[in-house]
């Protein structure tokens, strides 16, 4: 699996892609991959806090419950209302379309401290 | 991660289950696979196809000798005497307090033979719990090493097995089974399932399992067979209502509770647990097991609280999306006065409460 390099990623399996001060996150292939079926996505809200290293909503695999942890801090500004109706996309298109949510970034600094994509394919161990 | 502290076991379908790139889990101590392809198709290919199971993890217990009949029926709940040469029953296995100690199948083999099927975890204990009572002129063996399952499940599972065995599949009625061969080797080739679908459960011999798996694939090919792991077992046999031993049946859990009265038999006479139940009835229940759909967003899983007017009433046994219906269904145990169809109730899905209504059961019933 190639990952994109333009975004930084988290041990939990998060990606961030940061332009300006907007933060857009997601979910990485592997992560998708790990489990499986997707069938439900649980996003915040607009208006939400999201804080470094806490909970912010959950994804729902048949079988499984996989909580989401905010990559970076800053206040929701847009949610993918995609994934409300076609939680199936994160499955096809984790990357891209499916991305989960945007934060305007308060602290930017958070990002570069984050994995890059030669050592998160490294950490994911994808084949 | 420290290392388990007993290696996990595996079945003699292992190597094949790596071969096709299935993930594998710890599943009560067994290295299983509890999917391939991805579980929403395995479950969709069973319900419109055919899907192979490796359930050779299940353990088998023989009953044999003059009084084999007399000891299962002094420790399983159903009456094993009704039972002909080559019929099967789902039976209960319970402590003197009324509780399950499992869930099993009794396959009556011979008047004076009967072979049991019970839960992987439990196998052990089931085989020390019936020899413990066992005060007839029988023996008791666990035979699960003895033994490697193989399911073949859903609507095309007759023509793919058919294939291999001289035996006359259609002539099996359901819950009835035929001692023959498959692919040539000895097999016990039994119409039971755990998926709601039509299909057959063979017992063949460990060393034969692999050859035996390939040419069922080779054979279902044709009709669009897949493996399909635990996960999809799972989710199959909750649509259809099937228990799963720790779920909706345990320990603290008796039949009446369990909507499994229909499989205790009070007048056939004595047998561990029947005085204790006698005793639940007359005092009347105080829950039991019931349906439930859920109508807000969420999903309502495995051991989550159940809410009513705003208070704790009861817990998911087992919960999650089912994909032949896509809804997210599961079952719930609820105080007997509110374990009534129609029920508003809340599931608390991450400390927030989700709607949800109590539905009747199977979810899903195959069309005959």
């Amino acid at each position: 699996m190639t990952y994109p390099e333009k975004f930084r990623y988290t041990k939990e399996h998060e990606w961030v892609l940061a332009e300006g001060d907007t933060g857009t996150i997601g979910i990485s292939f592997h992560a998708q991959k790990e489990l499986g079926d997707i069938v439900y996505v649980d996003l915040p809200k607009v208006g939400a806090m999201a804080e470094k290293g806490k909970t912010i909503g959950s994804v729902e695999s048949v079988k499984a419950v996989s909580d989401i942890f905010a990559p970076v801090s800053g206040e929701v500004i847009a949610v993918n209302e995609l994934l409300t109706t076609s939680p199936e996309k994160l499955n096809e298109d984790p990357h891209g379309a499916a991305w989960l949510f945007k934060v305007k970034l308060s602290a930017p600094d958070e990002v570069a401290g984050l994995m890059s994509a030669a050592d998160y394919a490294g950490y994911a161990g994808d084949e | 991660m420290t290392a388990p502290a007993t290696p996990l076991r595996k079945t003699p379908l292992n190597a094949t289950h790596r071969r096709l790139g299935a993930k594998m889990v710890d599943f009560g101590g067994w290295d299983m696979p509890v999917q391939y392809s991805g579980l929403l198709d395995e479950h969709r290919n069973v319900r419109t196809a055919v899907g192979l199971f490796d359930v050779s993890h299940m353990g088998e217990i023989e009953v044999t000798g003059t009084e084999a009949l007399q000891l299962v029926n002094y420790v399983a709940t159903n009456d094993a005497s009704k039972l002909s040469v080559g019929q099967a029953q789902y039976s209960g296995l319970l402590y003197e307090h009324g509780g399950f100690a499992d869930d099993i199948l009794v396959h009556k083999v011979a008047d004076d033979h009967y072979f049991l099927c019970v839960n992987a975890s439990n196998q052990d204990k089931d085989y020390d719990h019936i020899a413990s009572h066992n005060t007839f002129d029988c023996t008791v063996e666990n035979a699960g090493g003895r033994y490697a399952q193989i399911a073949v499940q859903g609507p095309r599972g007759l023509d793919t097995l058919q294939k291999l065995t001289p035996v006359a599949l259609a002539e099996i009625p359901y819950y009835h089974f035929k001692d023959g061969t498959v692919s040539g080797a000895p097999a016990r080739i039994a119409r039971t399932g755990y998926t709601g679908e039509d299909g057959f459960e063979i017992y063949i011999a460990p060393e034969e399992a692999p050859r035996i798996w390939d040419e069922l694939m080779a054979a279902g090919a044709e009709f669009g067979i897949k493996p399909a792991g635990l996960g999809a077992r799972n989710t199959l046999r909750l649509e259809a209502k099937m228990a799963l031993y720790g779920h909706e049946i345990g320990a603290s859990i008796t039949p009446w509770e369990a909507d499994l009265a229909w499989m205790v038999k009070l007048k056939k006479g004595d047998f561990v647990g029947r005085d204790a139940l006698i005793k639940a009835k007359d005092a009347g229940l105080s829950r039991k097991l019931i349906g439930f759909e859920m109508v807000g967003r969420g999903i309502g899983r495995d051991g989550y609280e159940v809410h009513l007017k705003g208070a704790p009433a009861g817990w998911v046994t087992s919960g999650g999306p089912a994909p032949t219906l896509n809804k997210n269904i599961g079952l719930c145990y609820l105080p007997l006065a509110d374990a009534e169809i129609g029920r508003a109730i809340h599931v608390m899905v991450r400390n927030q409460p989700v709607e949800a209504v109590t539905v009747p059961t199977p979810f899903y019933k195959r069309a005959k």
